[in-house]
């Protein structure tokens, strides 16, 4: 009942007009930075940071509130029209949420993504609510050496699925990965691929991977048929925001499903939500296959619904982290940390006794933001969709400008930009060739990670392999991979019997 | 098209006596500065950083007390820095610009084998310091000082260590304790995280023995008694901080995380004593005090021979050491 009490004077301080004011201006600036590719709402925290100096505490920390969500509410919009995720957690709802956009589902799927985001970020933020010191207790349970364990899964389980062609799937995914390693290899101090160009040492930034393979790539590759006749005419999207029965009861238990992935992960830091919402589409695509009549690749509402429900999942609980351990994992949670030692505060287990105030103001501002940034978005799902009835080759330009912009605005670099053209172009051919970019997208994300822990976990143990399954969580992971991977292998040995027979 | 003419010709009518007087007016200022109206602060990191946000709190000091008219901050990110100093070095003989850097900085031209150095910049002056700190997790064996000491004598890379990145502050401590008792500091088993935060979840998870890494890093686990402070880097006790400093506890490891700020190459004396008459009437605002406390930064103001020779001694040292730690 304590926590109820507390949690009604947050509600009382979020609910003061000027706080409110602050959680909507948050909510809009949030979903403007995060539909721009590139920019997104760790960028804005950081530039806000100094000119809210002036507020009080309370309310720079409601407003930032809302951008974090706003953020991830935005970055799905360009996801879905325009192939171009704004951040990497809406990586894996561009998938199958442009392809509904394609066949003329841009409305609904706007509003599936909305939903799904509210959901998962319902939950979590509940969860963070009750539950936050006892989540925050499995933090602690994780080393370098279940980081292994949870990238390498995460690795096979997602790139098992996406991939039709085993040897495609392969060779794209070895690009992503000749890619990942370029630069100075954090653990070492080696510096590798650069070729002595000083703006590679920092690595390739992922933003300008994706957004050059899919939206670039996409473009380029409209532009290399333009002497065709247009082969598939945009069906005109229906104006409806609503989902339908039918589409209800598919999206509903993949958005949970979605949470369910999404919520562990805000607790660990393993690189933001880009784990869970690749296994939660990758698991929605495995149920798929089983179905008697599968849609993944033609705009399936469960290939987007639960990523996006994941993805917010993850963001929720990743603030209750930040609260309750001080422990940042995610880029926005890093800066959020920065913004509250400015403040003079600290995150961490006495935040909640010494600022409790404050701490469960911020916690019913996350409530009010999720509802504020659902009313924002639902009501102009139709409008935003009305983006894709703008004749192609001015849309196409349209994006390419914007990724540009985008990419040189977050980084000011000349060479970013030459890489993103070329990143385009590569995504043209792997286009033509028929090779899947997800693969690449998920081992430049993927791949490092797996890297750094495999090394902090054999420097810590000095070379001794058998850390690696040192304790239960590592040998349960690898159980259920090996498991996984019998079952898909099994499976293919008997559809091919099958289609022989 | 007759509109369009008419345009055209007011845009003219307008513009070249606005050009004009803009041209006479500043000719007529010229007792102001280039530095005084527009000071250019370059960050060579990511928005939300430490250097970051020195910048930062100084525009804000700059700007509310009028020291420079109109200061802004430019980030430019990438390789420890390095990628910001060869930016500055492009800008020979400029005396508006101001490159915000620190004891990371060195490191990281050894890290990203930078050939330039901070010999190529006109130091202008330090600003704030803040000292390492050294801790265990709670159920550690390690009571003391001593006792890492003398696993470290032992065997340097039986004791695993966390701290923030290759090559920054937490690295090169590790490695003057490591010097310090004898072992080789190339030796010293150093796991980098990201920053202090993920460092914190290792000690946590005891996935790491020791860590090192900024004090407000780990204060808040400290005081609930989930991680044990062992020693500090600073030359004394801190006030309101409950541990020996190294050099009390027996060991010769002193290392202050400094900030400070440099100009480009090819400025005259004149120049420098400008930009130094900046800095100085800067943090002496109160806006800048009070952003020493927010941070939790302690002020540390050198300028002219005394910086030069501070950043000369520093940057001798911690090259030496890098280099020993075999980045």
């Amino acid at each position: 009942m304590d926590v109820l009490a507390s949690l009604a004077d947050g509600f009382a301080t979020a609910f003061s007009p000027i706080n409110l004011l602050w959680v909507v201006v948050g909510a809009l600036l949030g979903t403007a930075v995060g539909v721009l590719p590139g920019l997104g709402s760790a960028m804005a925290v950081a530039l806000l940071l100094p000119v809210t100096y002036s507020l009080d505490p309370t309310g720079a920390f409601i407003m930032f509130a809302g951008i974090y969500y706003g953020g991830l509410f935005g970055d799905s919009i360009s996801a879905i029209l325009l192939n171009t995720p704004g951040n990497s957690s809406a990586i894996a709802s561009t998938f199958e949420g442009h392809k509904m956009a394609l066949t003329g589902r841009a409305p609904q799927a706007l509003a599936t993504a909305a939903l799904g985001a509210f959901t998962g970020g319902l939950l979590a933020t509940v969860l963070v609510a009750f539950l936050a010191p006892s989540m925050a207790v499995l933090a602690t349970y994780f080393g370098p050496a279940e980081f292994f364990a949870l990238a390498l899964f995460a690795f096979v389980a997602t790139s098992a699925v996406v991939a039709d062609s085993l040897v495609k799937g392969l060779a794209s995914l070895v690009i992503g990965l000749a890619v990942a390693v370029v630069g100075i290899e954090t653990q070492s101090g080696t510096s590798r691929f650069t070729f002595g160009v000083p703006d590679f040492l920092d690595g390739i930034d992922v933003v300008v991977v994706t957004v050059g393979l899919l939206a670039l790539g996409e473009v380029f590759h409209r532009a290399s048929l333009a002497h065709r006749p247009e082969a598939e005419t945009l069906i005109r999207s229906g104006g409806r925001p609503f989902l339908s029965r039918g589409e209800l009861r598919k999206a509903l238990p993949a958005w949970l499903r979605g949470t369910a992935f999404g919520l562990p992960f805000g607790v660990i830091p393993v690189g933001g939500s880009e784990i869970p919402t690749f296994l939660a589409y990758g698991n929605e695509r495995r149920i798929d296959r089983r179905s008697r009549k599968p849609e993944f690749g033609q705009g399936a509402i469960r290939g987007l619904a639960a990523p996006e429900a994941a993805g917010n999942a993850t963001s929720g609980t990743a603030m209750g982290a930040l609260l309750t351990l001080g422990l940042p994992t995610s880029a926005t949670a890093a800066i959020m940390l920065a913004a509250f030692q400015q403040f003079g505060l600290q995150p961490g287990p006495l935040l909640f006794e010494r600022d409790s105030e404050l701490a469960w103001a911020l916690i019913a501002s996350l409530f009010v933001g999720l509802v504020v940034l659902l009313v924002l978005n639902l009501p102009f799902a139709p409008l935003w969709a009305k983006l894709l009835l703008i004749p192609r080759p001015f849309l196409y330009a349209g994006i390419t400008l914007f990724c540009v912009m985008g990419v040189y605005s977050s980084s000011g670099s000349v060479v970013d930009v030459v890489l993103l053209l070329a990143f385009g172009l590569l995504g043209m051919l792997m286009r033509r060739a028929d090779v899947p970019v997800a693969p690449v997208l998920i081992a430049v994300i993927l791949g490092p990670l797996a890297e750094t822990e495999l090394t902090r976990t054999l420097t810590i143990s000095e070379g001794d392999p058998s850390a690696l399954v040192a304790s239960p969580i590592s040998i349960a992971l690898y159980a259920v991979l090996a498991l996984t991977l019998v079952i898909t292998a099994v499976n293919r040995i008997r559809t091919r019997r099958s289609i022989d027979a | 098209m007759q509109n369009r003419r008419l345009v055209t010709v007011l845009v003219f009518v307008v513009a070249v006596p606005l050009l004009v007087a803009a041209v006479l007016q500043a000719r007529a200022a010229g007792g102001i500065s280039n530095a005084r109206s527009g000071l250019t602060l370059l960050v060579p990191a990511a928005p939300g950083g430490g250097w970051d946000t020195v910048a930062r709190e100084l525009q804000r000091a700059m700007r509310e007390n009028g020291v420079v008219t109109n200061p802004r901050v430019v980030n430019v990110p990438g390789a420890g820095g390095t990628i910001g100093l060869s930016q500055l070095d492009q800008m020979q003989g400029r005396d508006d610009v101001l490159m915000v850097m620190g004891t990371v900085m060195i490191g990281g031209i050894v890290v990203n084998d930078s050939a330039l150095t901070l010999a190529d910049t006109t130091p202008v002056a330090e600003l704030a310091e803040d000292y390492e700190a050294m801790v265990v997790p709670a159920d550690s064996p390690f009571q003391s000082v001593d006792d890492v000491a003398a696993a470290l004598r032992e065997d340097p890379g039986a004791v695993a260590i966390g701290g923030g990145s290759l090559g920054g502050t937490d690295h090169l401590t590790a490695g003057l304790l490591a010097q310090d008792v004898g072992a080789d500091p190339a030796a010293v088993n150093y796991i980098p995280f990201a920053g202090g935060g993920e460092a914190v979840n290792a000690l946590l998870s005891s996935s790491v023995d020791v860590g090192i890494s900024g004090y407000v890093e780990f204060a808040d686990q400290v005081e609930t008694g989930a991680l044990r402070l062992l020693a500090l880097s600073a030359p004394e006790p801190q006030p309101g901080i409950d541990a020996p400093t190294f050099i009390d506890a027996g060991y010769d490891v002193y290392l202050p995380n400094f900030r400070g700020v440099v100009a480009p190459r090819g400025l005259d004396e004149e120049q420098v004593g400008e930009l130094t008459a900046i800095v100085e009437e800067t943090v002496a605002t109160p806006e800048w005090q009070d952003a020493l406390q927010r941070n939790q930064w302690i002020g540390a103001v050198k300028t002219g021979p005394e910086y030069q020779e501070f950043l000369d001694a520093e940057v001798e040292r911690t090259t030496a050491l890098a280099e020993e730690l075999g980045l």
